[in-house]
C-alpha cells in the first residue's frame, strides 16, 4: 500500500503545512472579508428595503387617517350648519307667526270693539224707532197719542220681554 | 529516492489499482536529511488551494449574485450556520479555520475524481492516511491545548458528564478518554479510507471496461453512476470532518456538556 510509506510522509506533511497555511491565510485575510461584505450589504440592502416599505406603508396610514379626520369634522360642521340654520328659522318663523297672531288678535279686538259699538248704536236707534212705531200705532188705534214715559215703559218691557 | 520517480508507469498502470495512491517526486527537494520534495501530492495540494481561492474570490460582489458569486456564498453561509449551530457565538473565531477544512477537503476530494489523461495523473490529497491524520490531529491537538487553556484542569469535567450518578463513574471515565483518545484516529480513517477505497473501485471498474471489449459498456455505466455516488461521498466526507471538527472544538469551548 503506497499510503504506508513511511518516507512518502515528510514531503507530504511539509507541503499539507504550506497549502492549508496558505490557504487559510487567503480564505481568513481575503475571502471571509469579501463575501462576508457582499451578504451583509445584501441583507442591509434588503433591510433597509423592508424599513422603506414599512416607512411607506405608516404614511399612506397616517394620509387615510388625516382625511378621515377631515372628513368627520367636514360632516360634523355641516350638522351643526345645518342645524344652526333650523334653530334660526324656527326662530323666525316663531318671531313672525307670534307677530302674526298679535296683529290679528289686535284687529280682531278692534273689529270686536267696532261691532259693539255698531250695535249699542244701532240698538239705541232701535229703541228710538220702536217708540215711534209704537206712538204710530198707537195713534191710529186709539186716535190719540200716548204719552212719552208710557210708549218708553212699554217698549223696554217689550224688549225685555 | 529521485530515481523512484517514473516507477511503475505503463505497464503496470492498467492492472494495479493501488498504483494511482503512489507519491512521485516530481522536484526533488532535500535540506540536509529533510525531504521535502515536491510530489504529486503536493502539485495536488496547490490545485486545491488554487481552485478553492478561484471559487471563492473570483465571484462579483453583487446584490443579486451571479452563478459562481452564489456557489461562494453558499460554502460560506452553510460553514457559517455549522459553526453558529455547534458551537454558539464564541466559536465565531474558528469560522476562518473551519471554512478553511471544509474547502481544503471538498476541493482536495473534488479534484481527485477529474481525471486528466496525458497532462495530469490523477490524485487525491486526503486518500493518504497521512494527510488526514496531520488535520486530525490539527484539530484534535488544537482543541486540547485551547480547552486546557481556557478551562485549566476543568477541562477534565469533559470526562465526567454533569448528572452521572457517581457509582458509574469509574466505569464512564474510561470510557470518555478513551472515546476522547480515539477521535483523531476515527477522524482521520474514516476520511482516508471512503476516499481510498472509492478510487480502488472506480480503478477497478475501469479495468473491466477495458478487459471485457464491447460488453464493457456494463462497467462503464456502473462507473457513471458510481462517479455520481463519489460525487457526493466527496462533499458528504468534507462536510462529516467539518462538523465533527466543530463538535470537538465545541467540546474545548463548553466542556461540561
Amino acid at each position: 500500500m503506497p499510503q504506508l510509506i513511511v518516507a512518502d510522509f515528510l514531503p507530504q506533511l511539509i507541503w499539507l503545512a504550506i497549502t492549508f497555511g496558505a490557504l487559510y491565510y487567503i480564505i481568513s485575510r481575503l475571502a471571509i472579508p469579501k463575501i462576508g461584505s457582499a451578504i451583509e450589504q445584501r441583507h442591509g440592502r434588503i433591510a433597509a428595503d423592508i424599513a422603506e416599505a414599512s416607512r411607506l406603508k405608516e404614511d399612506t396610514e397616517k394620509a387615510i387617517e388625516t382625511y378621515e379626520a377631515a372628513l368627520a369634522e367636514a360632516r360634523a360642521n355641516a350638522h351643526a350648519i345645518v342645524s344652526e340654520n333650523r334653530a334660526q328659522m324656527t326662530a323666525e318663523i316663531n318671531k313672525e307667526a307670534a307677530a302674526l297672531d298679535e296683529r290679528l288678535s289686535k284687529q280682531l279686538a278692534e273689529a270686536e270693539v267696532s261691532i259693539a259699538k255698531t250695535r249699542d248704536a244701532a240698538m239705541a236707534q232701535v229703541t228710538g224707532i220702536a217708540q215711534d212705531t209704537t206712538e204710530a200705532i198707537v195713534t191710529e188705534l186709539l186716535g190719540k197719542k200716548p204719552t212719552k214715559a208710557a210708549v218708553s215703559s212699554a217698549v223696554s218691557s217689550a224688549a225685555k220681554g | 529516492m529521485a530515481s523512484n520517480t517514473s516507477q511503475g508507469s505503463e505497464g503496470g498502470l492498467a492492472l494495479d489499482p493501488m498504483h494511482q495512491f503512489e507519491i512521485s517526486r516530481i522536484i526533488p527537494i532535500k535540506f540536509g536529511s529533510i525531504d521535502a520534495s515536491f510530489t504529486n501530492s503536493s502539485l495536488w495540494m496547490v490545485l486545491t488551494v488554487i481552485a478553492v481561492s478561484a471559487l471563492l474570490l473570483l465571484g462579483s460582489k453583487r446584490i443579486v449574485p451571479t452563478r459562481l458569486q452564489s456557489v461562494g456564498e453558499m460554502i460560506y453561509e452553510f460553514i457559517s450556520n455549522m459553526v453558529r449551530d455547534t458551537m454558539g457565538d464564541e466559536g465565531r473565531k474558528f469560522f476562518p479555520f473551519i471554512l478553511t477544512l471544509f474547502c481544503f477537503i471538498l476541493g482536495a476530494n473534488m479534484l481527485g475524481l477529474f481525471a486528466l489523461p496525458v497532462l495530469l495523473h490523477p490524485f487525491t490529497v486526503t486518500s493518504h492516511i497521512i494527510v488526514t491524520f496531520a488535520l486530525a490531529a490539527l484539530v484534535w491537538v488544537g482543541a486540547t491545548v485551547y480547552g486546557f487553556y481556557k478551562h485549566g484542569f476543568g477541562y477534565l469535567k469533559l470526562f465526567a458528564p454533569s448528572g452521572t450518578p457517581p457509582v458509574m463513574l469509574p466505569l464512564l471515565v474510561p470510557i470518555e478518554i478513551i472515546s476522547y483518545l480515539s477521535r483523531p484516529v476515527s477522524l482521520s480513517v474514516r476520511l482516508f479510507a471512503n476516499m481510498m477505497a472509492g478510487h480502488t473501485m472506480l480503478k477497478v471498474f475501469a479495468t473491466f471496461v477495458v478487459a471485457l471489449g464491447w460488453a464493457g459498456i456494463v462497467p462503464l455505466a456502473v462507473m457513471v453512476g458510481f462517479t455520481g455516488l463519489e460525487v457526493l461521498i466527496a462533499f458528504l466526507q468534507a462536510f462529516v470532518f467539518a462538523i465533527l471538527s466543530c463538535m470537538y472544538i465545541n467540546d474545548a469551548l463548553h466542556p461540561s456538556h
